[in-house]
């Protein structure tokens, strides 16, 4: 028994190694594409430079707080700020070449800190931006918000303006009539203490003391930490991109190992190992085998490509790391199983894996990790194995989870390569005739 | 021995195999004939184990074929219709991985494919890829494969299909030679030439059944006619009485195309000098006498109404 599956097994190797487009497919592609993904989303800790948003300000207000506020905005990191033209503004944004235009219009400061105590008559700040970019639209939104509040509030509570305003706001409060005695008491009493401290505020300056305020700000400070295995371990987004790529391309793999058996039929080489006296059984099994351990050379190599170019290392359990990749490569190889169970021709039977293995490959998370997908989504992809080789491979690498996190993918990976191997099984056409 | 005993195979409504039986002793060669279609692959796909009949059953040395590992099949050796070889692979390592499938290693293999491979003439290709080769040498590489195990039974399906006259006579060589040998052949076919040149005895089959199984001479016995003789007369052949001539017992049919007259008869060696001598005593000279022999095409439009190739 032995003898044959070493024929067989050696047989698929042979074969497998002599076809370059093999080859270049399984362990060539996955490198670059993973690569190239592992570069966009951050690199290795984060130490490729992410491009900053472009961003146009057309400015018609002269005052001192439209222009403190561009200074905000053009020392923010993450955008990349020029004023412009409303017209250059409009084609910038048209072409793609500006993610948004702030349009501050004339008397903005004037008037956002008439507003800031009295909450009517707001100006009106407009926002051309790109509909194909509005996660970006919504972290300049984010990012414009805060940069007003500190730029007007340090005005309002700092600045001549300031004075003017607070002393134009009591005038409006003692002139109202309708207001109510109390509010009114203590409105007025909060507006006299205003004017005072921008008067004080004014006498240090003239004495050449600091300002003793600074504007509105966040009241807090935000201490950031990367759930990592251990100190010192730094994300590196290669580990899920080599990840997503390897079962990609593993997977097309799989379609090449079921696309082979129907090829074999076809061109009458099945008969000839039909005729031989070996069991089904062996047969498949054969297949399998050798299906699986070419997934699992694939995953050693791109693996090791990325452990030494990139620096990705196995921060998590090797044996559940290890684990995953074999239940991954049996699941793989039943699959190219089923494919040539299910499939009636080779050309019929490619373009069809080709599609249900992208569908898997995308709602798996090689791609872009699952969770950007919506909640619903999430929880259907449990149904999908390649989520769970996806979702293991992470925990192993750059999550750097023991191997109790890695038993659940494994079990249920092994669990998709039974089902496709018996449904494989039951549905190979074993009759051949003609 | 091989046996064949009521052989059935039907898909759904359509009956491929009609009840076959037949016998094939030791050493012996038989040609499965009929027209594209007849069921002919069918059968020996059936012999082979790659298909299950609906009824009937294969007989080895009068045991049933039981099961994919059933050891009675390391005594047949299959050469499929279909060029059934690795082309990215050499010829070496094809015929190393089908002789593994007979559990055959080592030493006993590497011998075992050298044997094959000089039968076939290949010995000095045995490490180019198959993809070189030309479709002859392929078909020869075709037949080795299915030596390597040393089966006692060879089913060759149409082994010389799209291959050209210097190939296929290549391959009859070997044939021949693996009959010396005491091989048991199998050879379908729809040439007749093919199987009159190498069978002992034909079974031929339409539509599933087998409407013939015999030697070849019995078969010619069937026709009418086994013979024609044709002869090429003088100035004397417009006033030939092909009426009076046709009353001599001897004479089956007669025909006279131009100066030549061509004369059915059953038994060459007896019939042949009543007819030369008729024709001297009624003074028609003649200049040249040949013979020509009733194939097997005249036997199957004789037992079927149609014409073998056009069936």
């Amino acid at each position: 028994m032995m003898t044959p599956l070493i024929a067989l097994v050696r047989r698929d190797l042979t074969l497998f190694f002599a076809d370059q487009r093999s080859v270049i497919m399984s362990f060539v592609a996955p490198i670059i594409i993973a690569t190239f993904f592992g570069y966009v989303f951050g690199g290795n800790g984060g130490k490729t430079e992410t491009s900053r948003i472009p961003v146009m300000v057309v400015n018609d207000d002269t005052g001192d707080v439209a222009k403190q506020l561009i200074a905000n905005l053009s020392a923010e990191k993450a955008l990349d700020v020029k004023t412009v033209s409303i017209d250059d503004a409009r084609t910038a944004v048209r072409k793609g070449k500006a993610t948004v235009a702030i349009l501050i219009p004339k008397e903005f400061g004037n008037k956002a800190g008439a507003a800031f105590f009295r909450g009517e008559n707001k100006p009106e700040i407009g926002m051309l931006f790109d509909p194909s970019r509005r996660m970006e639209m919504s972290m300049v939104q984010g990012i414009l918000t805060g940069q007003i509040m500190q730029t007007v509030s340090k005005e309002v509570f700092g600045g001549k303006t300031g004075q003017v305003l607070a002393k134009d706001a009591l005038a409006g409060v003692e002139k109202s009539t309708g207001m109510d005695p109390s509010t009114k008491s203590v409105l007025s009493g909060l507006l006299s203490s205003v004017e005072k401290l921008n008067a004080l505020n004014e006498k240090d300056k003239a004495d050449g003391k600091p300002a003793m305020s600074g504007g509105l700000s966040t009241p807090y400070t935000l201490r950031e930490e990367a759930m990592m295995s251990g100190n010192g371990v730094v994300y590196n987004s290669y580990g899920h991109s080599f990840g997503g790529m390897g079962i990609q391309f593993i997977l097309f793999m799989g379609i090449d190992v079921g696309i082979g058996v129907l090829l074999a039929r076809q061109r009458g080489l099945w008969k000839r190992l039909r005729a031989a006296p070996i069991s089904r059984g062996l047969l498949l099994g054969a297949r399998v085998l050798s299906a699986a351990m070419i997934a699992m050379l694939i995953l050693i190599v791109i693996f090791s490509f990325a452990r030494v170019v990139f620096g990705v290392k196995i921060e998590g359990s090797l044996l559940g790391f290890i684990g995953i990749c074999v239940a991954f490569s049996l699941m793989t190889a039943t699959f190219g199983l089923l494919i040539a169970a299910i499939g009636k021709t080779p050309e019929a039977a490619r373009g069809l894996s080709v599609l249900v293995t992208l569908l898997m490959v995308m709602l798996g998370g090689a791609w872009v990790p699952s969770f950007v997908f919506p909640q619903w989504l999430q929880k259907v992809t449990v149904l999908v194995p390649t989520r769970w080789a996806m979702d293991g491979l992470d925990a192993m690498t750059w999550r750097g989870l023991g191997f109790n996190d890695a038993i659940q993918p494994i079990g249920v990976l092994l669990l998709f390569a039974a089902v496709f191997g018996v449904v494989a099984v039951w549905q190979f056409k074993w009759e051949i005739d003609g | 021995m091989l046996e064949v005993k009521a052989l059935k195979k039907t898909y759904g409504a359509i009956t491929a195999v009609d009840g076959v039986s037949f016998k094939v002793s030791d050493g012996e060669t038989i040609g499965l004939l009929g027209p594209n279609g007849a069921g002919k692959t069918t059968t020996i796909s059936m012999l082979a184990g790659l298909l299950t009949p609906t009824a009937g059953q294969v007989l080895i040395e009068g045991r049933p074929v039981s099961g994919d590992t059933d050891p009675l099949k390391r005594q047949i050796g299959l050469v499929p219709q279909d060029l059934a070889l690795y082309d990215e692979m050499s010829a070496n390592d094809n015929l190393s991985l089908f002789g593994a499938l007979y559990d055959l290693s080592g030493a006993v293999l590497r011998r075992a494919s050298d044997e094959a491979l000089e039968l076939v003439g290949l010995t000095d290709r045995a490490k180019d890829k198959v993809v070189t080769f030309s479709g002859g040498m392929k078909r020869r590489l075709n037949l080795a494969a299915a030596l390597l195990h040393d089966p006692k039974i060879l089913l060759l399906d149409e082994p010389t299909v799209g291959v050209d006259p210097q190939s296929r006579n290549a391959i009859f060589d070997n044939l021949e030679l693996l009959k010396k040998r005491g091989k048991t052949l199998v050879y379908t076919t729809h040439y007749m030439e093919e199987a009159e040149r190498l069978c002992d005895r034909l079974v031929i089959v339409d539509h599933g059944k087998v409407i013939a199984d015999d030697t070849l001479d019995n078969l010619y016995k069937l026709l009418p006619v086994t013979n024609i003789l044709a002869i090429d007369l003088e100035e004397t052949a417009e006033a030939l009485n092909l009426e009076r001539l046709n009353q001599l017992p001897e004479v089956k049919t007669v025909e006279l195309a131009g100066r030549v007259l061509k004369a059915g008869v059953r038994n060459l060696s007896e019939d042949t000098p009543k007819v030369l001598g008729w024709l001297v005593a009624n003074g028609y000279r003649y200049s040249h006498v040949a013979s020509e022999r009733a194939n097997l095409e005249s036997v199957f439009l004789n037992l079927t109404g149609r014409n073998l190739r056009d069936a």
